[in-house]
């Protein structure tokens, strides 16, 4: 409490926006840290993971921006971006956006303490019960606003890149919108920026990411998460509102998180639209990562699928929590959900909770969630015919992940994509001959 | 040359291979036939190192090389091919990708250089001419969805391609209608050389009337039993295995 009232000062709003902060505190405050025994956080424990809280990073000094434009600059230069640095919205790193494309620092846009805002902040009021949300919403000190107009078709994708700053660990609460106007067709890329290394030092994010996708629009959104230094702890979260007769489609990217949590409240509002709620997520040593998601069909003849694949190694957790709840109103709702998880050792470890809550009565759902090791058949029949174990695995483990990232609509994402694993898979080869003991 | 010497194997409390000897020269074509149980999957999941087996002992020499501690990807490429009864399906993986992977993984560990792709492909797209599989379906994932005509197809086109010194087909002709049966023989057939050695594990006769065997052996019990020439497979036809596993109680 007493870091939110020493905090308040330096967050920027007026009294509409202050009046919301303070209404959003004692909705956190009531919950508190999120612990074991509530439902939703029961696999993550932030009560146990956040053992200390770090100071709240300040805006990023002239040496930080001076160091970034270097790390941005390169194969990075030619591309739209959006830059924050430690939560904060740095034009000068940022580039110049499309035509029809706009955006705007939230910590101005609060400033101005417009009413209206606030809907547009809270997506509606999309997972208002969960605490971490709220504690965002009170905490929050900067982000982009980014609009797209309506009926405007964006070739090049933008990329909103979260890149750490300060030199010391901090913590840092941003809070972005993307609204997709009516008929628009836009692709967002969502990705994490450290310095890597001895100079990267630890944070604790708690990102929000509010869209809006007006009606007949479409949107393609990839998010990367993780790579940030040790002892980072990651909380992503990403609101949706679809309207009618609209395609959404996410990919959530996972690999070297030390402890994440990345959740997705989505809500297809109106009606004939579709959704891709998709991931991959690759775990090793100590990390643990927790991809909760709530969607919610509200609107008819929607369909949706959700796959989610993890590779666990070492000692790593994985969890999914997939909750598909589909509204009255929603009638020929087709909405599949499947979570699968392959464990490449003995102390690795999977948590599945698909769920359905289904009240409109001429639907399709279904869920399914596996988890288990590799088929010791596959693996020897690959073998049999000269690939040996190390070469085996790899290929099937590449191949799991394969045919969720082949269903990204465009090419040049799932290929990079498709090098991340390999690049992960690699690694994980090159630390298991390492410590593989000389033979004599 | 591939010898079995002596070879007892037992699979959890089961003794399935009773001090098994048999011996197979290069350029010979050997068909082992016998009773269901008799040991002959475990004789050729053995040899290629399929794990779950206990060697108990006895050994087992590929061209004067003992192979029962290498594993199964060296034995590969020491010149080992076990065509599966149960072709495994690895959706993900394309046929034509593993394919490359697996014969310069083998030629690597030979030392030789890898062949090029051009080089594989000519191979490749010989083999599958032959074997009458289509160019498609090596782009597709392996086994994935393929009948058990085009699984079997596809373990004989990956016989050719690696061209192994000594091949073991274990009961390759199950699940076979005639013509698929045919076609996985003349593929067999064309790879006969005198440098290559050939079990061909069977139940039934008919696959030795397209693969014509120069001996036949009589599996019961983890031994073998009988051998003989390829009438002897026409004489168990007629009269079945319930000789020998008399015998073997017998003994």
């Amino acid at each position: 409490m007493e870091h939110y009232r020493g905090a308040k000062p330096r967050l920027p709003g007026g009294r509409n926006i202050s009046g919301w902060r303070d209404c959003c505190f004692r909705a956190f405050e009531s919950a508190g840290l999120p612990h074991r025994r509530i439902e939703s956080w029961h696999y993550t424990d932030l009560r146990a993971l956040m053992r200390e809280r770090l100071p709240l990073a300040n805006p990023p000094a002239g040496e930080a921006i001076e160091k970034l434009n270097r790390q941005l600059a390169g194969p990075m230069a030619a591309k739209r971006r959006i830059v924050l640095a430690d939560g904060y919205f740095v034009p000068e790193l940022s580039s110049p956006l499309p035509e029809g494309v706009r955006v705007r620092s939230l910590a101005a846009a609060l400033a101005e303490d417009r009413p209206g805002l606030i809907p547009l902040l809270s997506c509606g009021g999309l997972g208002e019960e969960d605490p971490v949300l709220a504690l965002n919403a009170a905490m929050m000190q900067s982000g982009a606003l980014i609009e797209v107009g309506p009926g405007v078709a964006v070739n090049e994708p933008i990329h909103l890149v979260y890149a750490a700053a300060a030199p010391s660990p901090v913590s840092y609460f941003s809070r972005s919108v993307l609204t997709v106007g009516n008929g628009a067709c836009v692709r967002l890329a969502e990705w994490g920026l450290s310095p890597g290394g001895p100079a990267s030092s630890p944070r604790q994010a708690n990102a929000v990411l509010a869209i809006d996708v007006g009606e007949g629009a479409s949107l393609f959104h990839s998010a990367k998460a993780g790579g940030a230094a040790s002892g980072s702890i990651q909380l992503d979260s990403l609101l949706a509102r679809i309207g009618a007769g609209a395609r959404f489609e996410t990919f959530s990217f996972v690999s070297g998180a030390a402890a994440l949590r990345r959740q997705m409240f989505i809500r297809l509002e109106g009606a004939d639209s579709e959704a891709s709620i998709k991931g991959v997520s690759l775990l090793r040593g100590r990390e643990h990562a927790d991809v909760t998601l709530r969607l919610e069909h509200a609107g008819a003849r929607c369909r949706s699928r959700e796959i989610f694949k993890y590779i666990a190694d070492e000692q790593a957790t994985g969890v999914f929590q997939g909750k598909i709840r589909v509204l009255p109103e929603a009638q020929k709702t087709d909405a599949k959900m499947l979570a699968k998880a392959v464990l490449l050792s003995e102390s690795a470890a999977m948590n599945s909770k698909p769920e359905l809550e289904i009240f409109a009565d001429d639907v399709v759902c279904g869920h399914g969630a596996t988890s288990g090791s590799l088929d010791k058949d596959q693996l020897f029949y690959l073998q049999s015919r000269g690939l040996r174990f190390d070469e085996a695995e790899a290929l099937l483990l590449e191949a799991f992940a394969a045919d969720v990232i082949d269903s990204i609509g465009y090419e040049e994402v799932a290929k990079r994509f498709r090098n991340a694993v390999r690049a992960w898979l690699s690694a994980r080869r090159r630390t298991e001959l390492e410590a593989e003991p000389a033979t004599a | 040359m591939l010898e079995v010497k002596d070879v007892t194997v037992s699979a959890g409390d089961r003794q399935i291979l009773n001090g098994l000897t048999l011996t197979i020269r290069d350029g010979e074509v050997a068909a082992l036939m016998g009773p269901n149980g008799s040991g002959k999957s475990t004789l050729a999941y053995v040899m290629s190192g399929k794990p779950g087996y206990i060697i108990e002992s006895g050994e087992i020499l590929l061209n004067g090389e003992n192979i029962l501690d290498d594993e199964p990807d060296v034995r590969a490429a020491k010149g080992l091919f076990l065509a599966f009864q149960h072709p495994v399906e690895i959706p993900g993986v394309a046929a034509m990708t593993f394919l490359k992977a697996a014969l310069n993984a083998q030629r690597k560990y030979r030392g030789e250089s890898e062949l090029s792709t051009p080089d594989f492909m000519k191979r490749m797209r010989t083999a599958a001419k032959s074997l009458e599989i289509p160019q498609e379906m090596l782009k597709r994932a392996l086994n994935a969805g393929f009948s058990g005509g085009e699984k079997k197809r596809m373990d004989i086109l990956q016989m050719a391609v690696l061209e192994p010194s000594f091949a073991i087909l274990d009961e390759t002709d199950s699940g076979l209608d005639i013509d698929a049966l045919r076609i996985v023989a003349s593929g067999v057939n064309a790879l006969r050389a005198p440098s290559r050695g050939f079990l061909i594990i069977t139940h039934y006769q008919r696959l030795l009337n397209y693969i014509v065997p120069d001996t036949v052996h009589v599996m019961a019990q983890g031994r073998i039993v009988r051998s003989g020439g390829k009438e002897l497979a026409v004489e168990l036809e007629k009269s079945g295995y319930r000789d020998y596993t008399t015998e073997s109680a017998v003994a």
